[in-house]
C-alpha cells in the first residue's frame, strides 16, 4: 500500500523518505497511461493555478511541466524572466509576492541560486516545486531517471549506476545520488579531478577513470558539460574531454550487456557522448523525456490533490 | 493478502459466502446475456480495484455460455473524482487500461458496490473521453442504496438496506485471498466508567444513548437492515 506523500513542497530529494519517493514513482507509473489516451486530458486539477517561474533557460523541464499541467486540466502560466519585470530589477521575493497576490496554488521554479526555492517556500503560501536550483538539486529529473531505470530494469535495488561527467556543476547528479542511494542502487561517480566536487565522495565511490566507472554498469548516466557555468580552465579542450571522458561505443562495451544509456539533456554530441551512442539501441534518452511528463503529473497530483496531513 | 478491516469497524454479518457469490455472478452473467446477446461486441470495464476481477469473472462466465469472449478493461477513476482536490485521501493511481476502441460497442461497467453513485458518475465521464459507445450498462454485485445522484444499475447481484455509516465490504480471492461479502459496523465507543453525578445528565443525550443500546442488543436478536 502506498505510504502517501506528506509534504507541502518538493524542494529536493535529500529530505525525502524512501517510501515517499516510491509513492511518487508508483503514482507516475499509474499516470503514464494517460499520455497514450485518445483524449489526453483528465479533469483532476480543474480550477488549480500553477505558475512556472523560470529564471534560467529550459526547454525540456519547462515544457514537460506545462504538458503535465495541461493534461491534468490545471491552469498554468509560464514566466520566462528574460521577458519579465525581473529585467527591470525586481527582486525574487517581490516577484513571488506579486504572483502570489494572484492566488496560484503552486509555483514551479528554476533559479540559478542554490536554495532559492527553499527561500520561496518560507515566504509563500503556495506549494513550491524545485525545477532546478543552481548546482544543488533537480528532484524531478532524478525521479524521472529512477522511473526509467525501474521500467527498464524492473528494480532499483542493487543496480550499478555510473554517473559520468561534469559532477561539479550538476544538480542532476546530486539529486540522483540521493535518490539512488536511498533506494538501494550502487552509484559510482566519475569526473575529471577539476569537475569532481569535494564531499560527494563521502556518500558514494568516486573515480577519475570513466573506464573503471562503467565496468559492468547496469546503467550509465552521462552529464552535460555545462559550458555556460564554466569560468574556464577545468579541462584543456573539448576534444581532450571527449577522448578522456566521452562515452564511446567502445566504452559502452565494458558495461553490462543490457546496459542502458541515459542523459538528462541537452546533449553535447561529440563531447560527453558520441552521436552513435546517443542514437544507439541501448539509449533510453527519449523514454526519459516521456517519463518526465508522467513524473511531473505525479508531483502535481500528490501536492495539489488530496488533503492528507502535510508537514512543511 | 489478508482482508482489510477499516479502523473503528467490526464485522456484523456475512452477507455472501463463496458459493453464494459464484451463484450470484452466474445469474448476473445470464441476465447480461439475455439483454446483450452479442458478446463479442461487448466490452466489460471493471472499476478499480474490485470491479476488475469481477469483470474478468463475468467475462469468463459469458464466454462459457455464449462461446465468444468479451473484451475486458480496467478503469481507474481517481483523476475524475469530484473530491480529488477537496476531501478524500491522497490518490493512489493504478492506471486505466481499455484494450480496444469502445466506439459503437456496448460497454458494461462493473463495480463491486453501488453506494452514492459518485464513482459511477466519474466512470461515465472517463469512459466517454475514450470514445462514443453505443450504450453503457451498469452491473454491480451489491446495491446498498443511499444514492446522491440519479443513477441506477442495470444488473444487480443483491440489493441491501443499509445505514449510511455501515460498510459493505466485498472480498475477492484475487485481491483478498477469499470470496465473501461482509457488512461492517462501527465499533461502539468504549464507555468510560463515570461517577453517578455525570450519569444523571445522560437522558439529555437521548440519541447517543439509544444507539448504543440498540447496538448492544443486536447479538442474538433478529438483525435489522441486513436482508
Amino acid at each position: 500500500m502506498s505510504a502517501g506523500f506528506p509534504h507541502k513542497h518538493l524542494l529536493g530529494i535529500e529530505p525525502l523518505e524512501p517510501s515517499h519517493i516510491e509513492t511518487i514513482l508508483d503514482t507516475a507509473q499509474g499516470l503514464r497511461e494517460v499520455l497514450d489516451r485518445p483524449i489526453k486530458k483528465v479533469p483532476a486539477l480543474r480550477g488549480k493555478t500553477v505558475v512556472n517561474l523560470f529564471y534560467e533557460a529550459s526547454t525540456r523541464t519547462r515544457s514537460s511541466f506545462e504538458v503535465a499541467e495541461k493534461v491534468l486540466s490545471a491552469d498554468s502560466l509560464s514566466i520566462a524572466t528574460s521577458t519579465s519585470s525581473v529585467q527591470k530589477g525586481e527582486t525574487l521575493l517581490d516577484t513571488a509576492r506579486n504572483l502570489e497576490a494572484m492566488n496560484p496554488d503552486m509555483i514551479v521554479m528554476r533559479h540559478s541560486a542554490s536554495g532559492a526555492p527553499h527561500f520561496l517556500a518560507r515566504h509563500c503560501r503556495s506549494a513550491i516545486v524545485n525545477a532546478g536550483d543552481g548546482a544543488h538539486e533537480h528532484p524531478t529529473q532524478a525521479l524521472l531517471d529512477a522511473l526509467t531505470l525501474r521500467q527498464k530494469k524492473g528494480r532499483l535495488k542493487g543496480l550499478k549506476v555510473a554517473i559520468v561527467g561534469d559532477v561539479l556543476h550538476s544538480r542532476v547528479a546530486r539529486s540522483n545520488v540521493w535518490l539512488l542511494t536511498k533506494l538501494g542502487a550502487k552509484v559510482v561517480l566519475s569526473a575529471p579531478p577539476t569537475l569532481m566536487p569535494p564531499g560527494l565522495g563521502a556518500l558514494v565511490p568516486t573515480t577519475h577513470s570513466i573506464d573503471e566507472a562503467v565496468e559492468g554498469a547496469d546503467a550509465i548516466m552521462m552529464l552535460r558539460i555545462q559550458l555556460e557555468r564554466m569560468s574556464g580552465g577545468y579541462f584543456p579542450s573539448l576534444r581532450e574531454y571527449h577522448r578522456r571522458f566521452g562515452l564511446t561505443e567502445e566504452r559502452v562495451r565494458r558495461a553490462h550487456k543490457d546496459v542502458i544509456i541515459m542523459h538528462p539533456g541537452p546533449m553535447n554530441r561529440g563531447v560527453e557522448i558520441a552521436s552513435e551512442v546517443a542514437d544507439g539501441p541501448y539509449s533510453v534518452i527519449l523514454d526519459q523525456v516521456t517519463n518526465g511528463v508522467a513524473v511531473r503529473m505525479a508531483v502535481l497530483v500528490l501536492l495539489l490533490g488530496g488533503t492528507q496531513e502535510t508537514q512543511a | 493478502m489478508t482482508a482489510r478491516m477499516p479502523a473503528g469497524f467490526r464485522e456484523r454479518q456475512e452477507l455472501m459466502d463463496q458459493p453464494r457469490l459464484s451463484r450470484t455472478l452466474a445469474r448476473m452473467a445470464h441476465e447480461i446475456l439475455e439483454r446483450e446477446p452479442e458478446v463479442t461486441k461487448m466490452v466489460l470495464v471493471g472499476v478499480r480495484t474490485r470491479g476488475v476481477p469481477l469483470a474478468r469473472r463475468l467475462a469468463a462466465l459469458l464466454a462459457e455460455t455464449a462461446g465468444g469472449m468479451p473484451a475486458v478493461g480496467a478503469l481507474d477513476i481517481t483523476l475524475y473524482r469530484d473530491d480529488l482536490t477537496t476531501v478524500g485521501p491522497q490518490p493512489v493511481m493504478k492506471g486505466t487500461d481499455i484494450p480496444c476502441s469502445i466506439d459503437g460497442r456496448t460497454v458494461v461497467l462493473v463495480d463491486d458496490v453501488l453506494f452514492t453513485g459518485r464513482t459511477v458518475r466519474a466512470a461515465l465521464d472517463e469512459l466517454i473521453d475514450f470514445g462514443r459507445p453505443a450504450r453503457i450498462k451498469l452491473a454491480v454485485l451489491v446495491d446498498r442504496g443511499h444514492r446522491e445522484l440519479p443513477i441506477r444499475a442495470d444488473f444487480v447481484g443483491r440489493t441491501l438496506t443499509t445505514t449510511r455509516d455501515e460498510i459493505v465490504q466485498v472480498q475477492l480471492s484475487e485481491e483478498d485471498g477469499a470470496d465473501r461479502v461482509l457488512l461492517l459496523e462501527r465499533t461502539p465507543e468504549p464507555r468510560p466508567a463515570r461517577p453517578r453525578r455525570a450519569q444523571r445528565k445522560r437522558p439529555a443525550k437521548g440519541v447517543s444513548k439509544g444507539s448504543v443500546k440498540a447496538k448492544r442488543k443486536t447479538p442474538g436478536k433478529t438483525r435489522r437492515g441486513g436482508r
